[in-house]
């Protein structure tokens, strides 16, 4: 079992991986730094034209890596960043064929969103800083899916949540979106600590080496994982939950994914790229980086799998209340996020991969063409106050049905194709010897029909119909070129995205075949883990089924928001209630959580600190001495023949003392 | 003190030490001879001295020979003192004292260009206890005899006794006399068990208070215990430990800017340097002994610090607090006592003094500005101080511990350390059992990493975000120039450690892999459990599968893995 060389394959040297990750931070210096003294112009050309030009490079190297012999990699060793003790661990980078498609998807989407920007941030006076952040975050991304250990990978991780807490808190003026940044932080942290404690855990066991591939099959994390679930399966397993729960606070999965929703508060490219398109993904990516060791823990994957579906199901269902456009879209990504866990977790890692490809095009244009009515309606996000915007923003309109359409799952847009991916894995896809998990598979199908409504509810009450807000606004609104064309070109690949993963029964899954080196050995050969059904009717049958499901919650949202009057929203109904206050969680947090810190911290500084320590200890032996000083006034009285007195009597003493107890 | 017997056989070494600890001084007695009235001469003077004394250290680092374990031969002096004691003024300089000492003729100079403005009267005397205060700090740090090492632990004290209580704030007077009890209580204790100590030489040869000799002596158990309470106790009040931390808030509240960040600077480290170079090696079993109460009075503190330091409404205040709590890391290092918990420890003590120097330094800023610590008074700032809130920003993720920072090194480097040293828990040890203990302990003390960020981001959330709700800050002056180039060198120290945290622990590898040496001296006493035994029977690897490497013991270093 502690064999690993189906995961050994060979480096490459590359010189310009560094310059990939450089350039954007090099952009973040020069506009955080001069940006006041630029022009508009320069800004743009130095925030946008880094990130740009990390993509060509992006695209050189990854066309390199697909010249080079099956499961090879392109890597390149910096310098030593911490060797004390056993402890040694290099700050190293690589392009395998995994991170080859998380490069392509960040640096490709993170660019469509800086020309956005250039169109949707014109106006406002922090250009500059909104530039430096936005290139600050891809820099930190890029950190993390280029990583080549764990703990490189945990800069990005924590550098992205650094650019995630500033953007959000962009308009620093408001109080409340200051505190929305600062609770994405914290609540991420919360998730770091599990992810630190496992990083431990494995220094431990793996002698100080946190490298995700070994050199020639020996060493690094995937013999660490092989020799765990060998000795030690259940402090695997630990290792795998701490990992997960690291990865439910920055992919905002339940418990810790109250922070999302809040982190609308960021200007609206940010929720595209941030909290959409890349940074929520990374602990999707980060489990599929630990293939190796979450595989081997059935009772982890089964974790991972149930959190997942109840996520996907619980986000979704709070998704059908929202009013608020951008709100609308933040559950949806809670709940999306939540289908690529559900994968994660029966074992699809290629599925997972797949889904969070395809949602970054889609989502990212759903939440860019949102940015196009929020810029065009004067920031208006209340969708009750929308309708009809298809007159007046045609290609808002277009991409953003597209978009829905692909998440919906109507063939055969991207998300079709993906999500049926995960549900195919999720009905069949067991381990030796036990069955799919059927209640996984049963959630994320109603969570499904879930999306499908709400998605079209939000289009419906947007772009159709008559506008119900005031005529100023409408008279004003207008769309802007520059932010039209990244719309168009992410809702084309919304469009044929999904193209690069053809059902199983085609046998022309293009993507499974590259991401083969990396995922092929658990499902063949003599350490498969993961078994899934052949049979092609099965996968038909379910793919017409979840077509079904998805054209019934598009009919159910016609009916109920394609007609004249709209229906009122019932208000007074309990569910109604529980949904729109999104099941009370945040009030829970705050009466468990935050006031009890608050009420012991206050305790620790009142009462321990100030009283008992410090009044009761510290002052009080002060007093202490004093009295006693008082009382041996007594003694110092000048009277000679008491002092002989007392030394006889304590010479005496002494020597009893010395004599009977020394 | 008389140099001039530099020249009998005795003496030998190089005077770089001793013109690092007495060019301040030597400065601080020529300012005393111009007059109190031309305080541009006093400040002037009193820069270029600190800048010449950080220049002439800088040899210390580039003739650092990182591969002799202990005192560098190159830069060691030992000339002969107060003969009739066996007392020597004899100096070195090794792995666990060089960054420490360097920390200490960075800042001095960069408090002394900072301060210029903040302090007012008496010049003179100010410029002149910083000069002191430097020589006591530097000498502390290089001695290696005891009676002299006590001299200038001492010496500290006066100087920082007068920084408080004159160019303090309000409540002076009360901070002073609590800092000084507390001190001193402390460190009389240390001097009974330092001439204890240096009657025992006395048994094995001509008594000496060399601490070279005082190592080798054979300590008993109880005598260990006793000496250790009386060293440990002067030195955990420096650090300071909970419980006896109450006299840093009041210290740091009232200290001027300088006073604030040469406390939190260096003067902290003392206790905790003491520690490693004095108190561990001199009574390891001691140590083993004490280890399960000072883990857990540690850990308390990185909690307890961290919430008290939640609780507050005073910047300054909670800055003090938060020292308590990164203190606590610092010694959960030491006390855990690996390769790698202890390197760490080294390099967090620097980048805690980099780290809250510039934050208190930052705090002085808008305090000169405001006249005000009270976090309400403050709100919204970003929108007026766009320089200066970069910057804190960027000082609050150092101290926070954001990767690619020197914070995340330290804390990253003792964490792993702890967890090596604590794991593997055996089956059915119990909470008392050193690894259960330490396991625990340890994971309390990752939370930490959560406590630190919620209390310095509401801090900076109050401060910085938000309208401006104090008309009065709507127009502060963003940092001036002069202010901006006593920072820089900060924030690239931040950067540097964070990036190139090696460069930095590499110096200290040999000395402390020299210290590690009493590590199963230690052992022995503390893990009293089943893995003692199981490490004992050598069968330690069926029971804690690890991969592939060679059994060694932990913490140190094992040699080159072969596959």
């Amino acid at each position: 079992m502690n064999e690993v060389e189906h995961l050994a394959h060979a480096a490459h040297e590359s010189s310009l991986l560094p310059w990939i990750i450089l350039l954007p931070l090099l952009g973040a210096i020069l506009n955080g730094l001069f940006g006041k003294r630029y022009s508009q112009k320069t800004v743009s050309l130095i925030g946008v034209g880094s990130v740009v030009t990390a993509f060509v490079l992006s695209t050189l190297e990854v066309i390199r890596l697909a010249g080079l012999p099956e499961g090879d990699y392109l890597s390149v060793d910096l310098w030593r960043w911490f060797s004390a003790g056993e402890l040694n661990v290099e700050l190293s980078f690589m392009i395998d064929r995994l991170s080859a498609i998380m490069l392509m998807v960040v640096t490709g989407v993170g660019s469509l969103i800086h020309v956005f920007s250039t169109g949707y941030m014109k106006t406002d006076e922090g250009y500059a800083r909104y530039f430096a952040y936005l290139n600050l975050f891809m820099f930190s991304m890029l950190l993390l899916i280029l990583g080549k250990n764990l703990l490189v990978l945990f800069v990005g991780w924590e550098g992205v949540g650094l650019c995630s807490y500033l953007l959000i808190g962009f308009w620093f003026s408001d109080m409340e979106k200051a505190e929305a940044g600062q609770k994405a932080f914290i609540t991420n942290r919360v998730g770091d600590l599990a992810f630190l404690i496992g990083t431990f855990i494995l220094l431990f066991y793996s002698y100080g080496s946190l490298d995700f591939v070994g050199v020639g099959g020996a060493g690094g994390l995937p013999q660490t994982a092989a020799y765990l679930g060998d000795k030690a399966p259940g402090m695997l397993t630990l290792v795998c939950i701490l990992f997960f729960i690291g990865a439910t606070g920055k992919s905002a999965q339940i418990p810790l994914y109250v922070w999302l929703p809040d982190a609308m508060a960021g200007p609206t490219p940010v929720s595209a790229l941030i909290h959409a398109a890349t940074m929520v993904t990374a602990g999707v990516y980060m489990m599929a980086r630990l293939n190796f060791m979450f595989a081997l823990s059935d009772v982890a994957m089964t974790v991972v799998a149930v959190v997942g579906a109840l996520t996907a199901l619980f986000a979704a269902t709070i998704g059908l209340v929202q009013n608020d456009i951008k709100k609308v879209l933040a559950y949806s990504t809670v709940s999306q996020i939540g289908f690529m866990v559900v994968s994660v977790g029966v074992g699809g890692f290629v599925g997972a991969i797949f889904h969070l490809m395809t949602h970054a095009f889609f989502k990212a244009c759903l939440f860019l063409g949102s940015g196009s009515v929020i810029h065009a309606l004067h920031h208006e996000q209340d969708i009750r106050k929308m309708g009809g915007l298809k007159a007046k923003l045609p290609v808002t309109r277009w991409t953003f049905l597209i978009s829905c359409l692909a998440i919906a799952g109507i063939p055969f847009f991207a998300g079709f194709f993906s999500k049926d991916e995960i549900l195919f894995f999720a009905a069949t896809a067991h381990r030796e010897g036990s069955n799919p998990m059927l209640f996984v598979y049963i959630v994320s199908v109603v969570a499904a029909l879930c999306t499908a409504f709400y998605m079209f509810r939000l289009y419906f009450l947007t772009f159709e119909g008559k506008y119900r807000g005031d005529k100023h606004t409408w008279d004003h609104a207008h769309e802007e070129p520059v932010m039209n064309w990244p719309l168009i070109v992410l809702a084309g690949l919304a469009t044929v995205g999904g193209f690069v993963g053809l059902p199983h029964f085609l046998h022309a899954h293009a993507l499974e075949g590259w991401l083969e080196p990396i995922f092929g050995w658990l499902y063949e050969g003599e350490h498969a883990i993961f078994h899934v059904s052949h049979s092609a009717g099965l996968e038909i049958a379910l793919m017409l089924g979840s077509v079904l499901i998805a054209l019934l919650g598009i009919a159910f949202a016609w009916r109920l928001y394609m007609r004249e009057k709209l229906p009122e929203a019932p208000v007074d109904a309990w569910w109604h209630k529980l949904l729109m206050n999104k099941y009370y969680v945040d009030e829970f947090y705050d009466a468990v959580l935050v006031r009890p810190l608050r009420a012991t911290a206050s305790f620790c500084h009142r009462v321990v600190d100030v009283r008992i320590i410090d009044g009761l200890f510290v002052r009080g032996s002060a007093r202490l001495v004093g009295a006693v000083g008082d009382g041996l006034r007594f003694f110092q009285n000048g009277d000679v023949q008491a002092y002989v007195t007392a030394i006889v009597v304590g010479i005496a003493a002494i020597l009893v003392v010395v004599e009977y107890l020394l | 003190m008389d140099l001039s017997q530099a020249t009998e056989p005795a003496a030998s070494g190089s005077i770089l030490l001793a013109a690092l600890v007495f060019l301040p001084v030597l400065g601080a007695i020529l300012l005393a001879f111009i007059p109190r009235e031309q305080t541009a001469a006093h400040r002037g003077l009193g820069a270029t001295i600190a800048v010449l004394v950080f220049l002439l250290s800088i040899p210390l680092l580039t003739g650092f020979d990182a591969s002799v374990p202990g005192f560098q031969p190159g830069t060691r002096l030992d000339v002969s003192w107060i003969d009739a004691f066996g007392a020597r003024f004899s100096l070195g300089v090794d792995g666990i004292s060089v960054w420490i000492a360097l920390l200490t003729t960075f800042i001095t100079p960069l408090i002394l260009i900072g301060a210029q403005k903040a302090v007012e009267k008496r010049v003179r005397e100010f410029v002149i206890a910083m000069l002191v205060l430097e020589t006591a700090m530097l000498g502390a740090l290089f001695a290696t005899d005891m009676l002299l090492f006590y001299l200038f632990w001492e010496m500290m004290l006066i100087p920082m006794y007068l920084l408080i209580g004159i160019w303090g704030g309000e409540n002076r007077l009360y901070a002073t006399v609590k800092f000084v009890i507390y001190t001193v209580v402390g460190s009389l204790l240390m001097l009974v068990g330092i001439i204890w100590l240096y009657l025992k030489t006395g048994e094995t040869g001509a008594p000496s208070f060399a601490f070279e000799r005082m190592l080798s002596l054979d300590l008993s158990a109880t005598e260990q215990g006793w000496l250790f309470a009386a060293f440990g106790l002067a030195f955990l009040i420096k650090v300071p430990l909970f419980p006896f931390h109450t006299w840093l808030p009041d210290a740091h509240t009232e200290a001027p800017t300088a006073g604030s960040v040469i406390l939190a600077g260096i003067l902290l480290k003392m206790g905790t340097y003491g520690l490693l170079r004095f108190a561990v090696p001199l009574f390891p079993e001691a140590m083993g002994a004490f280890s399960p109460a000072i883990l857990v009075l540690s850990v308390i503190g990185i909690v307890y610090g961290a919430l008290v330091a939640f609780a507050q409404g005073d910047v300054k205040k909670l800055v003090a607090y938060s020292s308590v709590s990164h203190l606590g890391f610092v010694m959960l290092g030491i006390v855990a006592f690996t390769q790698q918990s202890v390197e760490g420890a080294i390099l967090q003590m620097v980048n805690h003094g980099v780290s809250t120097g510039a934050l208190f330094m930052l705090v002085g800023m808008v305090y000169e500005r405001t006249h005000t610590r009270k976090i309400t008074d403050y709100g919204g700032i970003a929108k007026s101080m766009p320089v200066f809130t970069l910057l804190f920003i960027i000082v609050t993720m150092s101290s926070i511990g954001l990767p690619g920072t020197n914070g995340f090194a330290g804390e990253f480097l003792i964490l792993s350390g702890a967890f090596l040293d604590a794991l593997f828990v055996p089956p059915g040890a119990g909470i008392t059992d050193w690894p259960m203990l330490a396991t625990v302990m340890t994971i309390i003390a990752v939370t930490g990493v959560v406590l630190g960020a919620i209390y310095m981001l509401s801090m900076v959330r109050r401060v910085f975000f938000g309208p401006i709700t104090n008309p009065e800050n709507a127009h502060l002056k963003d940092l001036t120039t002069r202010e901006r180039l006593v920072m820089a060198p900060m924030i690239a120290l931040i950067f540097i450690i964070g990036l190139f945290p090696t460069s930095f622990t590499s110096q200290t590898t040999a000395s402390v892999e020299q210290l590690m040496t009493v590590r199963p001296r230690i052992e022995v006493v503390r893990d009293k459990s089943e893995r003692q035994k199981i490490r004992a029977e050598g069968a330690r690897t069926t029971l804690a599968p690890r991969v592939g490497a060679p059994e060694r013991v932990a913490g140190v270093a094992p040699g080159p893995e072969e596959e």
